[in-house]
């Protein structure tokens, strides 16, 4: 019953315009950069590494495809939470406002097994979404800018070697898919408390500014809590571009995404369970 | 055989808002039992609780002999209903809305099945028509349609006429005839409009504040109490003249052109045309116009 309820909610989700929303910003948004990094790309190389110039020399081709897929995702992240809580945010409270949770819930499958079938739908159409930045950023990146090292600048730079970077882009995306589940999830519970699509969105996307900000704010009062917020863990995905990776901390924050993923559910199908249906 | 559908003791509130006191209710198969109430009399609340969407505050639901609280899939599987306004989704084609929903009660989604429900409503034209572009009627003929894909045993209709026109609702009720007739069905109709339950029903309730006020057979309940009778008259000025002058003064209702309109108890029919035969007023038809409506306004004001 479960696979069919998945089938329905994925046939209902992809019958929606909003959904494919995040597809069509991805596939504009992204061969733009691509080709704006072709053209410019060394100026804005230039520019991103002017301070070390003076005490380096950076050779050979750095503007390649790896450096714009690593850029193009630190990029996104801004932008793509936004994209998945508009599927998410609308496939509980969308129900209620449309009045079909009466026809939905008046069928013989249980409403845990209905919770679980809309959550599924939206975790497999957020991970498609992210399927689809890394497939084209990468692909389109390589193959207009070829392959190359990869230049990391954080608190330290880090060369990656270009056989040593494919490999840390995967693991990369697939933190990416894990981080962009935990918004889909914290939008699916928002979804499942109110009666319409916009609440769970905005109150989602406030959540993470506001929490961003505390937790780039560095003031000592924060420390005990900025490590509970999923936010301050959805930057993970760069640890893995560090050299060695500090593997205990990418576990951590793959942790602490996952607790709020499955607490998320969990909450969820306890407030639909209990829900009286009066729309 | 036990009871298609057995409310004892069911109550829900809301805070100090009683919606549902203390109702029960028993339909047994084959019937088409009528369930009626003024707006705000709780039927939806009790409906809604008899198809688990609303959780109640207090008594039990036994449907096909079965507890709601432990066989609610099963139950479920049985039913097919509509629930107040026909919502759909509205983005998808009327097709695959009965497509969808047909999969997740597990009823034969063929093309040719589903084309086949949508004909008996006089929609097969329309199938593939976006639900957005749909009448409230049309959507109330799909809401009868998706609640009869599975070939249920008991049919729910929740107000399935409101804000139909005059053919839309001679439709609907012959629909409703029909499953019970043709089909078989044992079907529960809520409504508030009379008329529609005194055409379809074999049985019926009126609740109001959440509590049945009567039950019984349709025909039973309309020979008790008060009649409205309509004197047909080519001399309805004398006719008033006498009858404002009689013991029924005060039960001359309101006057028709070539009519006057009279409440009176049964036994007090043959005295009143007598009357006015004596009186040498003309009377071409006497026409009782009691109906459901007027019983229904009676019982529930005299409980409010």
């Amino acid at each position: 019953m479960i696979l069919t309820a998945i089938r329905v909610e994925l046939a209902k989700v992809f019958s929606k315009w909003r959904t494919y929303i995040g597809f069509i910003a991805m596939g504009v948004l992204i061969p733009i950069v691509v080709i704006a990094m072709g053209i410019e790309g060394s100026a804005y190389f230039d520019f991103a590494t002017q301070a070390l110039q003076q005490a380096f020399t950076f050779t050979g081709n750095l503007m390649n495809g790896y450096t714009v897929g690593y850029i193009l995702l630190g990029m996104l992240y801004v932008h793509v939470p936004l994209l998945v809580t508009l599927v998410a945010g609308d496939i509980l409270a969308g129900e209620a406002t449309g009045g079909t949770y009466r026809l939905l819930l008046t069928r013989p499958l249980s409403r845990t097994t209905m919770v679980t079938a809309k959550f599924i739908a939206t975790l497999l159409t957020t991970n498609l979404l992210v399927l689809f930045m890394a497939a084209l950023s990468l692909a389109l990146g390589t193959l207009l800018l070829g392959t190359g090292e990869l230049v990391v600048i954080r608190s330290q730079i880090t060369i990656l070697a270009a056989d040593d970077v494919l490999w840390r882009f995967v693991l990369a995306y697939g933190f990416a898919a894990l981080a962009m589940t935990t918004v889909s999830s914290v939008a699916f519970l928002f979804s499942s408390l109110v009666e319409n699509a916009i609440g769970p969105i905005m109150t989602t996307m406030a959540i993470i500014i506001v929490f961003t900000i505390i937790s780039a704010i560095d003031i000592p009062m924060f420390d005990h809590v900025r490590p509970l917020f999923f936010t301050t863990h959805m930057q993970g995905w760069k640890k893995l571009f560090d050299d060695p990776i500090i593997w205990s901390d990418v576990f951590i924050s793959g942790g602490v995404l996952l607790f709020h993923i499955i607490a998320c559910y969990v909450g969820a199908v306890v407030i639909l369970r209990r829900k009286d249906i009066l729309t | 055989m036990p009871p298609i559908i057995q409310l004892r003791g069911l109550r829900k509130h809301y805070g100090d808002f009683v919606a549902v006191d203390g109702l029960d209710l028993t339909v047994n198969e084959g019937d088409v039992y009528g369930f009626l109430g003024p707006n705000g009399a709780g039927k939806s609340t009790t409906i809604r609780m008899m198809l688990s969407l609303i959780t109640p505050t207090a008594g039990s639901i036994e449907l096909f002999g079965m507890p709601l609280t432990t066989h609610r899939n099963e139950i479920l599987r049985r039913i097919g209903a509509i629930v107040e306004r026909p919502d759909f989704y509205n983005y998808l084609s009327a097709r695959r809305n009965l497509e969808l929903l047909g999969r997740l009660s597990g009823a034969d989604v063929s093309r040719q099945n589903v084309l086949r429900i949508l004909d008996i409503v006089g929609l097969s034209d329309r199938a593939e028509s976006k639900v957005k572009t749909f009448s409230h009627g049309m959507k109330q003929r799909l809401g009868i349609a998706q609640a009869l894909l599975h070939d249920p045993d008991l049919i729910v209709l929740d107000e399935p006429t409101t804000g139909l026109d005059p053919h839309g609702m001679v439709d609907i009720r012959r629909i409703i005839i029909d499953l019970a007739k043709e089909h078989g069905k044992t079907v529960l109709l809520s409504s508030h409009i009379l008329p529609e339950v005194e055409l379809t029903a074999t049985r019926m309730v009126i609740i109001n504040h959440g509590k049945a006020i009567v039950e019984g057979a349709v025909q039973d309940l309309l020979n008790n109490g008060r009649l409205k009778v309509t004197i047909e008259t080519t001399s309805v000025a004398s006719a008033l003249d006498v009858l404002r002058t009689s013991p029924f003064a005060d039960r001359v209702q309101s006057t028709g052109e070539g009519a006057v309109i009279l409440s009176l108890d049964r036994e007090e029919v043959h005295a009143a045309t007598q009357l006015l035969i004596n009186n040498n007023v003309h009377i071409n038809g006497v026409i009782p116009v009691r109906s459901l409506e007027e019983y229904f306004i009676t019982l529930t004001q005299e409980v409010a």
